[in-house]
């Protein structure tokens, strides 16, 4: 039996995400423990696998490895055969056949996590790929919006407003995509040269390039990063520009509502999508979202990982599992 | 007593196919005796925390604590979701909203796990690694309201509603309004 992944938040579905959502519950639990550990997924082994920078979702992933008690492993690209000219596919299958239960892949062209997929039995999970996909992000902003707003079930009819470089953003493909199937009403916000070319109705619920006109009315205020390099691209005319039109200045925060939850997935550029102080905004659930993203990725990991059948295990434990 | 024709004491509707064993009226009765119980063992409850196993002895905790705090004094009660310490952990799916509430210090109290029903003890092997990584109790003891045997584990139940002969195919639900076998 090929084991499940976690590519998209498309795959899991709405019922697949809440699934998730509800076990997140159990792991934050966990995470307020003084000894924030628990067995549950002793003797699995979990490697992660970055083919490009990233602090805060490898060291995320890993934590939460460590607290289900998995084994971890991490491979350096820098410091690997890969230089030595060996193939994406070798690699895997090298890494595979020590025994890995699960490859958390993070890689700068799109579909490189479903080809790994392809090539093993272990659970690949999808810690973002080029501009496609990054649903354990999606995932934690989604249970960032339930948790500080307090709502269990779904997200019907909350209204949220996601801002900037949506063309370049696997966050906001994933965010997008899990809002709107639990029922959000987005609204992308960007300079036309920043939407992607098959912003319609099937990405969004509207688009528009001015950010002034929805800001009052929105639950979530959604800040993309902006990044550096689409200056060179010509994509807008300058950043004080950016952050005269997109960016949360002292002047739209006063617009905010007092429940507006202000999100950002980090590493923010201050000054220019965010121009106010972040932890002076009584809506920022920024750090949240750096919290929660443990709890939502032990989930995943428990998800995956935790539905083996041990051989130990009698019908009798599933017979006590449906009555007790 | 048990042999009957399934007589709908409690109010629920009973599935064909299904025995009720035991009536609200009985599960009352039962949970009064356990609360008598749990008092005299532990004198002046001094110490005393009540802790379910989620989900199946949560609401039993809560009527025991109820029914002790009526008696004599009322003691702390919380939840414990040992899911996360199970042996045979996928084979069951971790029920939603099933999170451990102990907002209590576990560290030397006498805890009284309480759960439905016990029958390979598995549950309650998961519960005890739960309750010791939030601290050290300086005794556990097990409160169940239905003993349906076929233990699989050194684990016996200090306090018992009802010892009830089962097949090992048979399945057990209990709640606040009666005991059903399928």
């Amino acid at each position: 039996m090929v084991a499940r992944s976690l590519l998209t938040v498309e795959d899991l579905g709405a019922a697949g995400a809440l699934r998730i959502l509800d076990l997140a519950d159990h792991m934050a639990e966990v995470n307020r423990r003084p000894n924030p550990k628990v067995p549950a997924l002793r003797g699995k082994t979990v490697c992660s696998v970055f083919f490009e920078d990233s602090t805060r979702t490898r060291l995320s992933f890993e934590t939460a490895a460590k607290r289900l008690s998995a084994d971890t492993m991490t491979f350096a690209v820098s410091q690997s055969s890969l230089n030595k000219g060996e193939s994406l596919r070798d690699t895997i299958e090298t890494i595979a056949a020590m025994g890995v239960d699960a490859f958390v892949v993070r890689h700068r062209s799109s579909g490189a996590p479903q080809l790994i997929a392809g090539w093993t039995q272990a659970s690949v999970i999808n810690a973002g790929d080029g501009w496609h996909s990054h649903p354990t992000q999606g995932l934690l902003d989604a249970y960032t919006i339930r948790t500080a707003l307090g709502r269990t079930g779904g997200l019907d009819g909350l209204r949220m407003a996601i801002v900037g470089d949506v063309k370049h953003s696997r966050v906001a493909r994933s965010t997008v995509a899990i809002m709107r199937m639990l029922g959000a009403h987005v609204t992308v916000v960007a300079p036309r040269t920043l939407l992607p070319p098959d912003t319609g109705d099937a990405f969004a619920d509207e688009v528009t390039d001015r950010l002034d006109d929805v800001i009052a009315d929105v639950d979530v205020l959604y800040l993309l990063r902006m990044q550096q390099e689409r200056m060179s691209e010509a994509l807008v005319p300058n950043l004080r520009e950016y952050t005269a039109r997109f960016g949360l200045t002292p002047a739209r925060a006063a617009r905010l509502g007092q429940q507006t939850l202000v999100m950002h997935p980090g590493p923010m550029n201050r000054g220019v999508e965010i121009a106010v102080d972040p932890g002076e905004l009584s809506g920022s659930v920024i750090t949240q979202q750096v919290t929660n993203g443990i709890a939502v990725r032990m989930a995943v990991l428990f998800d995956l990982l935790g539905s083996g059948s041990p051989a130990a295990a009698t019908t009798d434990d599933i017979r006590e599992g449906l009555t007790a | 007593m048990a042999a009957d024709a399934p007589e709908n004491v409690g109010g629920t509707p009973v599935e064909p196919g299904a025995k009720q064993v035991l009536g609200s009226d009985d599960v009352r009765r039962a949970i009064t005796r356990m609360a008598h119980e749990v008092i005299e063992r532990n004198r002046g409850l001094d110490g005393v925390v009540l802790i379910g196993i989620q989900s199946g002895g949560v609401w039993l905790a809560r009527a025991l604590g109820a029914e002790i705090e009526r008696i004599d004094t009322a003691v702390p009660v919380g939840a414990v979701d040992a899911s996360l310490y199970r042996d045979d952990i996928g084979l069951r799916p971790v029920a939603p909203g099933s999170v451990s509430d102990l907002d209590f210090d576990v560290d030397g109290a006498t805890v009284v796990l309480v759960d439905d029903v016990l029958f390979t003890g598995r549950t309650v092997r998961a519960a005890l690694d739960a309750v010791a990584d939030y601290g050290r109790p300086s005794s556990v003891q097990l409160a169940v309201l239905v003993d349906r045997g076929h233990r699989e584990l050194p684990i016996r139940p200090d306090f018992v509603g009802k010892n009830l002969p089962t097949s090992a195919t048979e399945e057990v639900q209990a709640t606040i309004d009666g005991v059903l076998i399928s």
